[in-house]
This record gives structure tokens, sequence and C-alpha cells, in this order.
């Protein structure tokens, strides 16, 4: 994944032109992300470890679809459930309700499926005063919550997970992962983002470290985990 | 193509979703809601009546129906195009956080104004029967130049929302340009008065005044001019493939745009 790092943004079509004709159109480039070669196996799951700006949420990215790889190619077989950042798709002049099918629907879920599972969602997110509130009046808190009980309605063959165990209050924190654990065992997928080692130990199997862009340790989780121990010292 | 026709299957629930969005928060707080879409051509037609009504000297009876048609249809075109001109920044946050095919933006915010836009045209028929003009067998057709008139949308709409996102300066341009494009509508004259027969090729070479005027030819009971409709309808099929294919090949860079 190679971004442009232009010192100015050139997004209007004078200053593009002007740097076309004097030829300073040149762009530093960056590679988030480089040869990376990696095969998750089905109900695999993989910690992903590094440092911030190492490329971990960029690599959550690509696999989900919201990054085109510059070069390389990528295979997914089955459903993924971003959870990247929850709540992408939010609106915030619309009452809870209504969000919960607009995010179902960005998802990809039916408005049937969702009508089925709407006192669930809200159930989950102990927002039942709030449902009729608009979005906009929430505390973060309770965005968070709304997003992780929407995007958890289905068990989905591949997990993503951007660090969301680490949102809300510590009673939410505990719920949240114990629906995490059990949509695990199903035999999901997952990928998992986090800085915390006994939170890696816990929900994974293998796991895998970046360092800027590259793949430097790739295997089960206790050693890959004793590698980043040493790497982070 | 088969891709494409599976990919909007799958997200058609979303494609529901956000054109009902467009369509609630339109009018979200406000007291008469809905009720505006209704009232909004009426007035400016009201005043557009009474402003050249006066200014060129027409007291026809039924000038009104000649501008009011005219008018929702430009209003829808400048509506929407510039709503799918702006579709995708609006929607950034989605664009960077899930993947969701980005031409649902654009498309939805089209269709939403195209719905407001059918709801409106009540006010049309209300204002026709007042002033006299009734439906006849030519009124039904009007369905050929509405579809003629959406695809159109969807075309500039199209080329407009690829461009717009890498070239913010097209947002300004634009204005620009659908004001030129208004005058050359023949929203508030008679063409055949205004101008000396020489210079009626520049309308007829604009595809939403030969949208408009087959419209018209329907509402006031007359045959469509087959030239305009052929003319309209390949710009907008042009439009469309054209817009299409640029989208389709850029539409991986608009994350590094927004």
């Amino acid at each position: 994944m190679c971004f442009n790092l232009s010192k100015e943004k050139v997004d209007s079509l004078k200053e593009y032109f002007i740097k076309l004709v004097k030829k300073e159109l040149h762009y530093n480039e960056f590679w988030a992300l480089k040869d990376i070669n990696l095969t998750v196996k089905k109900g695999q799951r993989l910690g992903v470890l590094g440092l911030n700006g190492a490329g971990k949420s960029t690599l959550l990215k690509v696999i989900s679809g919201v990054f085109r790889p510059t070069e390389g190619t990528l295979k997914v077989n089955g459903v993924i459930a971003p959870m990247i950042e929850l709540g992408a798709g939010f609106d915030m002049q619309y009452t809870g309700a209504e969000n919960i099918y607009l995010y179902g629907a960005v998802l990809g879920h039916s408005r049937k499926l969702m009508e089925e599972k709407f006192d669930e969602i809200v159930e989950f997110s102990e927002l039942k005063e709030f449902i009729d509130v608009p979005l906009k009046n929430y505390s973060s808190g309770m965005k968070v919550r709304l997003g992780f009980a929407i995007a958890t309605i289905v068990n989905p063959d591949v997990l993503i997970l951007d660090e969301v165990l680490s949102v809300g209050d510590a009673k939410f924190k505990k719920k949240s992962e114990k629906k995490i654990l059990s949509m695990i065992e199903g035999g999901t997928t997952v990928l998992f983002v986090s800085h915390n080692a006994e939170q890696i130990r816990r929900i994974c199997d293998t796991a895998i470290i970046l360092e800027h862009g590259r793949l430097i340790a790739d295997g089960p989780v206790d050693e890959v985990l004793d590698i980043y121990k040493k790497l982070s010292e | 193509m088969k891709k494409f026709v599976a990919e909007f299957y799958r997200y058609r629930s979303l494609f529901a979703e956000l054109v009902r969005k467009g369509i609630k928060l339109k009018y979200r707080r406000s007291y008469l809601g809905i009720l505006w879409s209704l009232i909004e051509p009426l007035l400016t037609m009201i005043v557009l009546t009474l402003v050249f009504g006066t200014l060129l000297g027409y007291h026809s009876k039924d000038f009104p129906v000649y501008i009011l048609s005219g008018r929702l249809i430009y209003s829808l075109f400048s509506q929407a195009t510039t709503a799918a001109l702006k579709s995708i920044r609006q929607n950034q946050a989605m664009i960077k956080k899930v993947y969701v095919p980005k031409y649902m933006y654009p498309l939805s915010y089209i269709v939403f104004n195209y719905v407001l836009f059918l709801i409106s045209l009540v006010v049309l028929c209300g204002v026709a029967l007042v002033l006299g003009v009734y439906p006849t067998v030519y009124t039904l057709l009007a369905i050929v130049p509405l579809f003629v008139l959406l695809l159109l949308i969807i075309g500039v709409g199209l080329i407009l929302s690829c461009l717009g996102t890498m070239f913010r300066d097209l947002e300004y341009l634009w204005n620009v340009g659908l004001m030129l494009i208004m005058y050359m509508c023949a929203i508030f004259y008679y063409p055949d008065k205004i101008l000396d027969s020489s210079h009626y090729w520049l309308l007829s070479y604009n595809p939403l005044f030969c949208v408009i005027d087959n419209f018209r030819s329907c509402v006031f009971g007359q045959a469509m001019n087959i030239h305009e409709l052929i003319y309209a309808s390949s710009f907008a099929l042009v439009c469309i493939i054209v817009g299409a294919f640029i989208f389709n090949k850029k539409q991986d860079k608009f994350i590094l745009y927004v």
C-alpha cells in the first residue's frame, strides 16, 4: 500500500496545471505496507502487533476493502465484519433507532434482519430510554456501545477487530469481550489488533509483528509475544 | 457487469436506506416538513410569473404552467447534480472507515432528489387543472422525457462526482455552469419570441432544454419533438457510459483525495 506524501495536497485545478507546467508534480512515496505475504486459514485467530505507525490499521483496512492495494492481490473468502472504527456511517442527525437500520445496511444487512434484531441491539447497548434521541446528543461511550451492538449481531466468517475491546467503561468492556469470545467459539476467523499482550494471548493462537510496514515475525502467539517484548524494550 | 449486479444486489438495502435518509433529513426540523417540496415550487412560480410576466408582457393564462414545468425540471437537475458532485466528500467519514460500493453515494443522492421531484409534480397537476390545462392522451407520454431526465442526471452526476472529488474547484465552476444552463433552458421565456430563429440552435443543443421542451409538449397536449428526444437520450447514454468508465477507473483513488 503506497501513499503519496506530497508536501501540499494538490486539489485545485489551477495548482495542478501550474505544477504540471513547472514540472513540480513530484510526490514523496511512502509505503505504509510492503512485501506482506500472509495467509490466514479458516478458524485461525491472528493477533497483529506493532508499534504506532507500523501499518496495523492499514493492513486491516486493506483486508476489509477500504483501501485497494497499490500492488499485489488480496483474496477473502466469506463475509467480513469489520470492526475497525465502530459506527462508520452513523448519521448525527438521525436518532439511535434510525441509525440501527442505517449502520446495519452499511454492513450489508437487510432491513428485515435489522427489524428482527432490533430489540436485541437495544438491550445489549443499554440505550432503551435514548433510542429515539438524535445521535448528536449521545456521549461518545453511548455511540460506541450502539456501534458495537449493531456490528456483532451476526456471526461473520471473518472478524476484524482494531482495538475495539478497549472501548467503553470497565463493565461494558467485560461484556463486549465476552460477546467476542462467544463469537470466536463458533469457529470465526479473527484478525485482532491490540497493544495489550495479555488480550492477544487470551484471544489469539497465532500472531504477527509489523515494523515500518514490513512483516518481521510470524508464528505461534507465545513465540511472537516474546519477540515483541524484546522489541519494545 | 455481472459483478456489478451482484454487488448492487448485496447492498440494495443500503441504497434504500441512503435514499430514505436523504428524504427524511432534507426537511427535518422544519414545521411543514415534506410539504415544502410542494410549497417551494409554487411560491417560486408565483414570483417568476409576476416578474417575467410583467417584464416580458406575457399575459396568457397558462404562462404559470409553462414556467412551473420548466423550473421544476431545472431545479431537479441543478440540485441532483450538485448533490452528486459533493457526495463523495460529504461521505468521507464513511469512505475512510468501511467498504461500500462508491457509486452508492452519488446515485442515492440523485434518486432521493428525483423522488422529491416526483412528489412536487403534484403541484404542477394542481396548477394545470386550475388554469385550464387539462390532461390529454399525450399527458401519459410525459413519462418518456422524465425517464430521459433521470438518465441524463445519472450520467452527468457520475462524471461530476468523479471529477469533483479530485478537483474541488469544480464545485464553484459548476455553479456558474448551472447558471448558463438555466438561461439556455427557456424556463421563463418563450424561446421563439426572444431569440430570432438564427440563435435557436443554441437551445436545441442543450439536452436539458430538449427534455423540458418535450415535457412541456406532453403537458400542453402536443406531440413530442422526436429529434430532441433522440438527441437528449443519446447525450444521456453517452454521459452514463463516460461517467461509469471514469468513475470505475478512479474510484480507488477517491480515498486519497478526500
